[in-house]
């Protein structure tokens, strides 16, 4: 085995990184803080957001009224933009001094960045990609969900004697927490050495799309294999539900809909009211996606598809002329307010 | 005149994805019906490699860790276009977490002694858990860029260009070789093997299998003791979702009708979750 960092006895309290990116905290990070503060609060600890970045003031006032008991600000120069090497630099000297218990990050590119090459610096465990956390019951270690296999396959994964126990969460299964309603954080300022031998790489370009987040919306109409042919119908679905434009891996590949749109795995966990999935097969690796949307119907023409098992309308019938009827409907109504 | 590059690309051989379940017996997973595939992102992390070698010329390793009924698929690597496939296999690997297999992987290259660009897939299919390659580039102390969606080489400067994804779009990182450089799924078209390379394949020599000793690595760093995390349950993903699954049925019209009466319904206040199907 190799030496850990600090043993499990020197560990002390919850961490949360409030990954920011211009100024502006990811979701992610708010998700994590309402499941973090739920394990605190089980096990009695301490909850600490650790805000990393260039110029922080602005920041450490926002984090400041989070529900946290504590906010550990990092801000350097060399830290303005995200590196994985210069932000693991900087967090590896802070976890060596405070020695958490625990250290959770959204698996965004750079929470999933920074989390590995830490585990790394740090000799620890790293539970990746999270769908759920707890704490066993007994031991209190940390329990980490995690879905291998294209999502058809669930492990519970935990670190015994190795500490940060540090986990990334996938965006999108925490719900976002309501406005804490509690005493502002203390902000506590930590210096670190950055050292720029060690930040090799530059970020050259920074380009943010203005384009829509459909893990943030209420309905969705989701195209599948089986809506070929169908887009502009699909299109026209959703504008008259008011609703987002979602599509299953496939029908991403086929180009009907962007990259940002698609669902499943390796696309976004979304959680709407509504969703209206046409033409998909239903593969796990999409259905993961649409688990925690309140109302899923599906179409599909074949009757033994595994969508009709994650669907609480099932229609066994071709796409096109059921879109097409269902526009009549909503178009005749003036749409669905 | 420069040195030529040298590119190792990271190859998992892993079960299909859809072929795999759990035992519902022993709660362990399942694969003795599960045929062998490279794990697709690592297919185009070698398009990559085959890509930069086109254009620049140098040389193609594949390394991959593994028992040795892996080679065959290897093969198909070699077959593409790389020149030599490393396989790293011995009992002692077996069981590795992110730690010990970055561990590992990142032990051999070094071995090597001369690798520019180590190129992995952005995930694994198994794990999924995108923590190997960044562990690498740790292990080896060297920069990474992660997601890319297109890698450029500037062979004066010996640099990369790496357009990559993040959460809310994209960015241009500028990374010094060495490095390591994981690729998105779908990034690039990978090639079909050339068929004038199949006479290769019976070639002995372009496979080597290298053990733990060979590594010269602590044994306790390796496989199942190296590894801080533990597996402590198993199950598969529950199917039954607790959805209602009523199904509608008419003409496109009246099921039409039916979806619009539903759908109003709910959105005004009638929710639906939680209720258990009927039968």
């Amino acid at each position: 085995m190799i030496d850990p960092a600090y043993s499990p006895q020197e560990a002390r309290g919850i961490w949360v990184f409030l990954e920011q990116d211009a100024g502006v905290l990811a979701p992610v990070s708010l998700e994590l803080l309402a499941k973090a503060r739920a394990l605190a609060t089980e096990s009695g600890a301490e909850l600490t957001g650790l805000l990393v970045g260039g110029d922080l003031a602005a920041l450490e006032a926002t984090a400041a009224k989070l529900d946290l008991d504590r906010v550990v600000s990092v801000a350097h120069p060399l830290l303005t933009q995200f590196t994985a090497e210069a932000y693991a630099h900087a967090v590896d000297q802070v976890i060596r001094t405070q020695k958490p218990d625990i250290f959770l990050l959204g698996a965004t590119a750079y929470g999933r960045d920074l989390a590995g090459r830490l585990a790394v610096m740090l000799r620890t465990g790293l539970t990746a990609d999270c769908t759920d956390l707890a704490l066993e019951a007994g031991t209190g270690l940390l329990l980490g969900e995690v879905s291998g296999f294209g999502g058809g396959v669930l492990a519970t994964i935990r670190c015994e004697q190795h500490r940060p126990q540090m986990a990334t969460v996938r965006p999108g299964v925490f719900p976002e927490p309501a406005a804490a309603d509690r005493a502002a954080a203390k902000v506590e300022r930590v210096n670190v050495d950055v050292p720029a031998a060690k930040c090799l790489v530059k970020v050259v370009a920074r380009h943010r799309k203005t384009g829509v987040d459909i893990s943030r919306a209420e309905r969705l109409v989701v195209a599948g294999a089986g809506a070929r042919g169908e887009m502009p119908n699909i299109e026209a679905l959703a504008q008259a539900l008011g609703a987002e434009i979602g599509a299953t891996r496939v029908a991403v590949d086929e180009g009907w809909a962007e990259r940002e749109r698609q669902i499943g795995q390796t696309g976004v966990i979304a959680r709407p009211k509504l969703a209206l999935v046409w033409g998909a097969s239903g593969a796990s690796q999409f259905t993961c996606g649409i688990d925690q949307a309140e109302m899923v119907v599906a179409v599909n023409q074949d009757p033994e598809a595994a969508i009709f098992e994650s669907a609480d309308i099932c229609i066994v019938d071709e796409v096109a002329p059921v879109v097409k009827a269902l526009v009549a409907e909503l178009q005749s109504h003036g749409g669905a307010e | 005149m420069t040195r030529e590059l040298h590119t190792l690309v990271c190859l998992k051989v892993v079960p299909k994805s859809e072929e795999v379940g759990v035992d519902r017996e022993t709660n362990t997973l399942d694969r003795a019906n599960a045929r062998s595939e490279i794990n697709p992102p690592d297919m185009n992390a070698l398009e990559t490699a085959l890509a930069l070698k086109d254009r620049f010329g140098g040389r193609v390793s594949l390394m991959s860790m593994g028992p040795p009924f892996v080679i065959p698929t290897l093969r198909v690597g070699l077959a593409m276009g790389a020149d030599h496939a490393y396989l790293l296999s011995d009992r002692a690997f077996g069981g590795a977490d992110t730690l010990a297999t970055s561990l590992t992987l990142a032990r051999a290259i070094e071995k090597l002694g001369d690798v520019d660009l180590v190129l992995c897939g952005e995930e694994s299919s198994d794990g999924a858990t995108a923590q190997v390659p960044p562990g690498i580039a740790t292990w080896m102390d060297i920069p990474q860029a992660t997601y890319a969606m297109d890698v450029d080489f500037e062979p004066g400067q010996r640099h990369l260009v790496v357009t990559r994804e993040v959460r809310d779009g994209e960015e241009v990182l500028d990374v010094p070789l060495p490095a390591v450089v994981s690729v998105k799924v779908s990034c690039n078209e990978p090639r079909f093997m050339d068929t004038g390379r199949f006479a290769l394949l019976d070639n002995e020599e372009l496979v080597t299998t290298w053990t733990a000793d060979d590594l010269g690595v602590d044994r306790e760093h390796l496989g199942l003791a190296g590894s801080p995390t533990s597996v402590a349950g198993l199950k598969e993903a529950a199917q039954a979702s607790g959805r209602r699954r009523e199904l509608v049925s008419g003409t496109p019209e009246e099921e039409g009708k039916i979806l619009y009466e539903r759908i109003i319904e709910f959105l005004r206040g009638a929710g639906t979750r939680g209720q258990e199907a009927p039968g």
